[in-house]
């Protein structure tokens, strides 16, 4: 079932182009990445999504219902990546404003604060006034804020910036459990090794369009990479690499790329040996998706 | 290391135009609005003039030429005709008599009224002390009025006689400072008699509406914060729209000043005795249209600045000259008439005005309606505009 389809989307700012015919779906349940270089168009598509820049062309659907910006989207949460809080309010009633703003009222809103105070593990905090809180809570709060009113559809816009590495367990345990209940989640995100370790499939946007959508091993194969890299360690430097190696390391590296380790392994090296070279150390790596990314959107600085 | 800072310092000047504004362009704005409301600087004719309401009583070629000379006093503005009271706006303007001049006095028309009573034409110059004197009828508000229409008056008559005033000789060297003077004169207070301090009621008046303004545009730029920590986008996100939004603050914006006045207000009364418990329905409609107004100003101005500085210099710039000109700062009835007409361009003027009715000339509630009217277009117009700025904050 597809939550969230973006078709063809297109939108211009004066003369920049910032979605050029960008198209990908969101399945229902899932968690999928939308990752790419600063100003590929990825907050564009955000605001789009939540009704807040209206696309000159192109079609957005929730639930196969087609979105214009004045349309409700009570099933969809939208999490800045601003914390977007009240300062001088308390976690509470930061929850209560953003609930009633929502549209829960009554027993349900109350239900729900309580729920978001344990979800964000924030329940003895609750009466405290959200200044004098760390970044990784204000984090938490700042995403419980946008789900208060239980959307089927979930957009976080960069969710983990600044926090440390036990605040990002934590928010995307509480993502896990998002999931958990049903929700699709849709995630931007410039920590790449978050997205592969954490989303099934991977959007990869570059200038206002996708690039490649799948799952790892589909944008590898997409950016042309080896599956996996085998890289030999040489006791001594050489100068020249036997057939199907390529020197590294100023010549104390040999690299091959291999698709079936088992069945190769063992040829590489009688290979390597032949010519007369001892091999110290080896490690095989799969195609990360930063090698993916970078591959596919280039090194070039965007800004 | 001192001249690497001094650079420093004045490159950052350079480059913020903002503050650059506040430096040169601020006190050079305050100055001239300053000298054209204190100085009279305009050289132009519209240094203030005194509006004398006349009333001719004795109906002789004396009193007429009397009142001929009054008129030609640059000091003053006379006014010898008004239409009856109650009477609609197409009726014909008659004399004036004795006692629709002294309700105009007490109504605020105009500060003072001069009467000539029957048997002037033949008291003056008598230097006796005997005769009939002429009335002033003044509004304590603005001692400065009758002063000037008793000494204005002396001088008109000696322009009158002075053919007379040769074949009087000089003036006897004996008797009281009243034998000595040409016409003799009664000063009478219609307005405010009983006031212990009579400019309390317009500087509290004056002083609330000011930072009122002040208030309003700080809480007006709570949008700007908003946009900056992201809250705005999210709230937009929600199910509030602009118009919504923009409502929700102006009502806060109008409770708050509300409050803020009533507070002032309750100061007077505990600490100046201001007479607030026997103005109260006056002080309560007054002071929620002067809220709803400048709740609405603040807007505009929210709605207008892009940053705080931004919102800073407009703010102390708009609300200062507002204040000067519209009578925060100085009494309008001691401006020329032409600053008198300007300053009813700026909300405050009206909302200082109605005050004015209600504490010092003490007039119903009915009598606010122009107040009342203006402060509510006032309040339409800034609205409409706060929210046609309000637009780029929008779907983009």
């Amino acid at each position: 079932m597809i939550a969230l389809r973006i078709q063809d989307a297109r939108k211009r700012f004066g003369t920049v182009e910032a979605l050029r015919g960008l198209s990908f779906d969101l399945r229902a349940g899932e968690m999928l990445g939308l990752l790419g270089p600063n100003g590929a168009g990825k907050t564009t598509l955000v605001r789009a999504l939540a009704g807040r820049v209206r696309l000159d062309g192109g079609r957005v659907s929730l639930f196969d219902r087609e979105l214009s910006p004045d349309s409700a989207r009570p099933e969809l949460g939208v999490v800045p990546q601003e914390l977007a809080l009240y300062p001088l309010l308390t976690a509470g009633e930061n929850l209560n404003v953003f609930g009633a703003l929502n549209g829960l009222s009554g027993d349900r809103l109350r239900a729900r604060v309580a729920w978001a105070l344990e979800w964000t593990g924030l329940g003895d905090r609750a009466k405290e006034s959200v200044k004098h809180f760390s970044g990784g809570m204000k984090r938490r709060l700042n995403l419980a804020c946008g789900v208060l009113h239980e959307p089927r559809v979930v957009l976080l816009d960069e969710p983990t910036v600044g926090v440390d590495p036990q605040s990002r367990e934590k928010l995307y345990d509480m993502l896990a459990a998002l999931r958990s209940a049903g929700a699709a989640i849709l995630v931007t995100t410039h920590y790449l090794e978050e997205a592969e370790a954490r989303c099934e499939r991977i959007v990869v946007m570059d200038h206002g369009r996708a690039v490649a959508q799948g799952s790892l091993a589909e944008l590898v194969a997409v950016a042309g990479l080896p599956a996996r890299r085998l890289t030999l360690h040489l006791e001594r430097a050489i100068a020249t690499a036997p057939e199907g190696f390529a020197l590294d390391g100023g010549g104390t590296a040999l690299t091959a790329s291999v698709t079936d380790v088992a069945a190769e392994l063992p040829e590489l090296l009688a290979r390597v040996r032949g010519a007369g070279h001892a091999v110290r150390d080896l490690d095989v790596r799969a195609a990360s998706l930063q090698a993916a990314f970078l591959a596919l959107t280039g090194k070039e600085l965007r800004e | 290391m001192i001249p690497v800072l001094f650079r420093l310092a004045w490159t950052n000047l350079r480059r913020d135009r903002v503050a650059q504004v506040m430096t040169f362009v601020l006190p050079i704005g305050f100055f001239s609005i300053f000298a054209l409301v204190f100085g009279g600087s305009s050289g132009n004719g519209s240094t203030p003039r005194v509006h004398v309401l006349v009333v001719d009583e004795s109906r002789t070629e004396t009193s007429a030429g009397l009142v001929q000379a009054l008129s030609e006093e640059d000091g003053l503005l006379v006014q010898a005709k008004a239409r009856p009271e109650g009477a609609g706006a197409r009726d014909s303007a008659v004399a004036l008599t004795r006692e629709r001049a002294e309700s105009l006095v007490r109504a605020g028309d105009a500060p003072v009224a001069l009467v000539l009573p029957a048997g002037i034409d033949t008291s003056l110059l008598r230097y006796d002390g005997r005769g009939e004197k002429a009335l002033v009828l003044t509004d304590a508000a603005d001692p400065i009025a009758a002063r000037m229409v008793s000494g204005l008056l002396q001088r008109a008559t000696l322009r009158l006689s002075r053919r007379a005033a040769a074949e009087y000789g000089g003036a006897p060297d004996t008797g009281t400072v009243d034998e000595m003077l040409p016409a003799r004169v009664e000063t009478r207070t219609v307005v405010g008699e009983k006031r212990t301090s009579p400019m309390i009621a317009f500087y509290a008046a004056g002083i609330a509406v000011m930072f009122l303004m002040f208030s309003a545009s700080a809480a007006g730029g709570a949008l700007i914060e908003e946009t900056e920590s992201g809250t705005l986008e999210r709230v937009l996100s929600s199910r509030v729209g602009m118009t919504r939004l923009l409502a929700a603050k102006w009502l806060y914006i109008t409770s708050l000043g509300v409050l803020q006045i009533t507070v002032m207000f309750t100061w007077g009364m505990l600490v100046f005795k201001l007479p607030l418990l026997s103005h109260l329905p006056g002080f309560a409609i007054m002071t929620i249209a002067t809220a709803a107004c400048v709740a609405a100003f603040g807007l505009v101005l929210g709605t207008f600045a892009r940053t705080r500085q931004q919102l800073q210099g407009i703010a102390n710039l708009v609300i200062l000259s507002l204040s000067a000109v519209g009578g925060s700062m100085f009494p309008r009835f001691l401006m020329s008439e032409t600053l008198l007409k300007v300053s009813l361009v700026g909300f405050n003027a009206w909302a200082l005005d109605g005050y004015r009715k209600v504490f010092w000339f003490e007039l119903p509630v009915s009598a606010l309606w122009p107040q009342l009217l203006a402060l509510a277009l006032f309040t339409i117009a800034f609205l409409l505009l706060a929210r046609r700025l309000a637009r780029r904050w929008e779907v983009a």
